[in-house]
């Protein structure tokens, strides 16, 4: 198995300019109030990222992650610099619908029935009935949830509604895939279990992925780049090739090499640290465990 | 939308941000709320200069002179049914009855602090009420389950209905007036009181549970400072309601000196002054909103400091 | 938005039938039992109470004063009770109507919000009861109308302040959502907005039920035309027939709970989904 032969994904190294999906260049954001810069939530951001790649944001509470991954999804604005995505400007896509987005919390309408969810983006964009049925249906059976058409959202676990939210990201077919911390309020074995799944999407349906987590070992088990970044001011500090061989599976998480670049990426997390490292990196994890 | 967005991008202390909004906000909000009342007259002068009757001096007879004539006649702003905000003010300030001494603006805010006064005590009993009535339903689930029903099913009772049976039992006195208050505000105190002793996160109940705190100690600890809120929130419902207890019950309780009364009396003689009802009106909500504001501003002081406290 | 995440797993399954049923009689059971209870001792202890027997008469009394005047006598109560009825639930549209419309011509402008929510919370400070004689005065005494309008008024905040916060407290994710997908404000609102603001509709209306059967008594209570329960009540108070005044009482009572349940029935089906009507209790 190589990594070529699955699911047309691409890494950094071979993609060229043309198949740029996002292209971020000198991007600061500041967060200002009565006139005055309260936080500098990104500074100097430059990153590309090629078509059908799987890109995960990892860094610190605090480090813009969150922020930058709705820079390019043209929920909030630059303070400067210019975010391009399928070669036109954030906003732009974004009135194309080129995104599909999951957030943490499954977002779900709770008048709607789990397939009615799926629906709603095909409804705003117009899609007839026959056509919205036939991609709901197709979609649930992507997320396996054909079963559970006509349950409403509280009947569903918390995993099976964040799967619901996934299946509604991708039916109306968006390029470009954001995940903000998706699966940060499930359990350890339905996380796992979750990133199964994505990858399997994601290798069936070859989009290109920007992740948002804080997760290391997630990180390295589903990308294939991880930027690590750093707080105050958010930065990129490291971009790490994840050369693992695909299809991934249980036993990835086994590998020597899984544990090395786990290493490689804690390392460089903490290379990023400024120079009160260790306490910062407890105020982290302490902020982390309450937001 | 803006502020929820920079929150939701980690632009974390929230609370020091909201007092500031507030210190802010708070001097607009007193300029939007006079803005609010001069536009009110300024309607109302309007409609009258619009579809009233023609415009005569204060005071004067309809055969003296015209100072306008408004170019339309609409019946809801003659002005038996719309008087002149003026002539209202004027009769505020006029002696209550010929040869009297005293302006019916004495005569109300003596009227209005004597309905106050019953308001204020049916408030103290109804709040303590409801507050011992929860404080037992939270305690026991069956007495909850046997008796909550009727305490709700009690308010679908119209209160005017009862007042002249209370009145018949009790006597025409300011007893029954303070009893028909207390049965208006012991409600709202005592439903909101059972959700606000059983909101404590489940976890702060069972960390006192791990301290063996006993039942009274959760109470006092952990039960009574979190249903807090939820007291003043019904206490500030409760405060318009007594009013209202108030003004219904002094009508059928025989009691001359409070605001139902005047208010019935100045009903009759609608026709002759309709200026003296519209004064007796913009009085009683006058004190509904203050006893409304009291309670707010105990609430402010009582809260401090508590996340939310400032909102509505 | 679905905030509750229940345990991971099968989706939960409904409790069986008659497994649920038993629980709810269980459920209600002392409630029964205490009105059963409050009957017998009612009936029995009137005789005790000597004097208060008067102002309180037995339930059997009450009961036959009911039939008595049902459809004749000096206070014909059925006919008086639809009258109230049709008074307190014609105010009730016009209230809600009124306020739902004032919601959504202010709830899409922050100024306009930040100014009128207030008085609308500052609204429910006046005791409202008192301009009942203005309404008489201005729709005419003897007119539904001005109890109608007397309800209206009652119903108009409560409904104002609710619809406007349903439409406005929408999860800040589900707006951003709704812009990914480029949404126009008009799908927003049709499509998040409103379906968010049912549940507080619901919440207002069901306020306003036993409030307008209130309200439109305390309206007649003020003056207006006979064989309403309002005057019914006044009337048999002060002829002393307070057997008959009970009667009137309960009807009006009655009244307002049979507007609540109409209420709450037409929310089971509109809003199915949301937690108050799936109620995690009986």
């Amino acid at each position: 198995m190589t990594d070529s032969a699955t699911g047309g994904s691409t890494t950094a190294a071979t993609s060229d300019a043309a198949s740029h999906v996002v292209e971020i260049r000198g991007v600061d954001k500041t967060f200002a109030r009565d006139g005055r810069v309260v936080t500098t939530a990104l500074q100097g951001i430059d990153l590309t990222i090629g078509k059908g790649e799987f890109v995960s944001l990892i860094g610190p509470s605090g480090c813009g992650k969150s922020t930058l991954l709705r820079l390019i999804g043209d929920l909030t604005e630059p303070t400067s610099g210019t975010v391009t995505v399928n070669g036109k400007p954030a906003t732009r896509a974004r009135l194309d619908r080129d995104y599909g987005m999951v957030f943490q919390a499954p977002v779900l309408f709770d008048w709607r029935t789990v397939e009615e969810n799926v629906k709603l983006p095909l409804e705003i964009l117009g899609w007839d009935a026959g056509r919205r049925q036939a991609r709901a249906r197709e979609m649930l059976e992507l997320v396996e949830l054909q079963d559970f058409l006509r349950h409403h959202p509280y009947q569903l676990s918390g995993g099976m509604q964040q799967r619901v939210s996934i299946a509604r990201a991708l039916a109306f077919e968006p390029s470009i895939l954001l995940m903000d911390e998706p699966f940060g309020a499930l359990d350890e074995m339905t996380r796992e279990r979750m990133n199964q799944e994505v990858l399997r999407i994601w290798e069936r349906t070859g989009i290109t992925v920007v992740f948002v987590t804080h997760s290391i070992p997630e990180a390295v088990f589903l990308s294939s780049r991880v930027v690590v970044m750093s707080a105050r001011p958010g930065r990129i500090t490291d971009v790490i090739d994840i050369d693992l061989p695909r299809p991934r599976g249980f036993e990835t998480r086994e590998q020597r090499r899984y544990f090395e670049l786990v290493t490689a990426v804690r390392e460089a997390l903490r290379h990023g640290e400024p120079r009160d490292a260790v306490g910062s990196l407890d105020r982290a994890a302490a902020e982390g465990a309450i937001g | 939308m803006a502020g929820t967005t920079a929150s939701a991008a980690g632009l974390q202390p929230v609370a020091a941000r909201r007092t500031r909004a507030e210190g802010a906000s708070r001097g607009r909000r007193a300029a939007i709320w006079l803005a609010l009342v001069v536009g009110l007259f300024a309607l109302w002068t309007l409609v009258k200069a619009l579809g009233g009757v023609p415009w005569r001096p204060i005071g004067a007879g309809p055969g003296s002179e015209m100072i306008w004539n408004p170019p339309f006649r609409w019946d809801f702003a003659n002005d038996l049914n719309l008087p002149h905000w003026w002539n209202i003010a004027a009769t505020l300030v006029a002696p209550v009855q010929r040869g009297a001494d005293e302006t019916l603006l004495q005569y109300l805010a003596g009227a209005a602090f004597y309905t106050w006064r019953e308001a204020a005590l049916g408030f103290l009993v109804g709040a303590l009420l409801g507050l011992v009535l929860a404080t037992i339903f939270v305690h026991n689930r069956l007495l909850e389950r046997a008796l909550v029903p009727y305490v709700v099913a009690s308010q679908t009772i119209p209160i005017v209905a009862l007042a002249p049976m209370i009145v018949f039992a009790f006597g025409p006195s300011v007893t029954s007036v303070v009893i028909i208050a207390t049965y208006l505000t012991f409600f709202p105190v005592t439903i909101a009181m059972i959700r606000g002793l059983r909101s404590p996160d489940p976890r702060a109940l069972e960390l006192m549970r791990s301290y063996a705190a006993s039942t009274r100690e959760v109470f006092w600890k952990v039960r009574l400072p979190a249903s807090l809120p939820y007291l003043f929130t019904a206490l500030k419902i409760a405060a318009t309601a007594s009013i209202v207890g108030a003004i219904i019950g002094e009508g059928p309780g025989g009691v001359p000196d409070g605001l139902g009364r005047a208010i019935i009396n100045f009903n009759q003689y609608y026709i002759t002054g309709p200026e003296k009802l519209w004064g007796a009106i913009l009085v009683s909500a006058l004190v509904g909103i203050v006893f409304f504001m009291i309670v707010r501003l105990v609430e402010l002081a009582v809260l401090r400091g508590r996340p939310g406290a400032a909102e509505g | 938005m679905s905030v509750a995440v229940p345990a991971i797993g099968r989706p939960r399954g409904a409790p069986r039938a008659g497994k649920r049923w038993r629980a709810r009689v269980a459920y209600y059971l002392p409630a029964a039992v205490v009105f059963v209870l409050g009957l017998v001792v009612w009936e029995v202890g009137v005789g005790v109470l000597g004097d208060a027997a008067f102002v309180l008469p037995r339930p059997s009394a009450i009961l036959a004063a009911l039939g008595e005047n049902w459809g004749a006598g000096r206070w014909p109560l059925a006919k008086a009770a639809m009258a109230t009825l049709s008074e307190a639930i014609g105010g009730l549209v016009i209230g809600t109507v009124a306020g739902t419309i004032a919601a959504f011509a202010t709830a899409r402008w922050a100024t306009a919000r930040e100014v009128l929510l207030p008085v609308g919370i500052g609204a429910s400070a006046v005791p409202i009861i008192a301009f009942a004689p203005l309404m008489n005065n201005w729709f005419g005494v003897l007119n539904p109308l001005s109890k109608m309008m007397i309800v209206a008024v009652l119903v108009f905040f409560p409904v104002y302040v609710n619809v406007v916060r349903g439409l406005v407290q929408v999860d800040a994710s589900a707006l951003e959502l709704m812009r990914s997908y480029a949404a126009s404000e008009w799908t927003i609102l049709r499509r998040v907005r409103i379906p968010n603001a049912l549940p507080y509709f619901f919440t207002a209306l069901k306020v306003s039920a036993t409030l307008s059967l209130i309200g439109a008594i305390v309206g007649e209570y003020f003056g207006g035309a006979n064989d309403v329960l309002g005057r019914a009540i006044v009337q048999s108070a002060s002829a002393l027939r307070f057997d008959v005044t009970w009667a009137a009482i309960i009807l009006g009572a009655a009244s307002g709970i049979a507007a609540y349940i109409a209420i709450v029935s037409v929310e089971r089906l509109v809003i199915p989904w949301h937690a108050s009507v799936r109620g995690e209790g009986p």
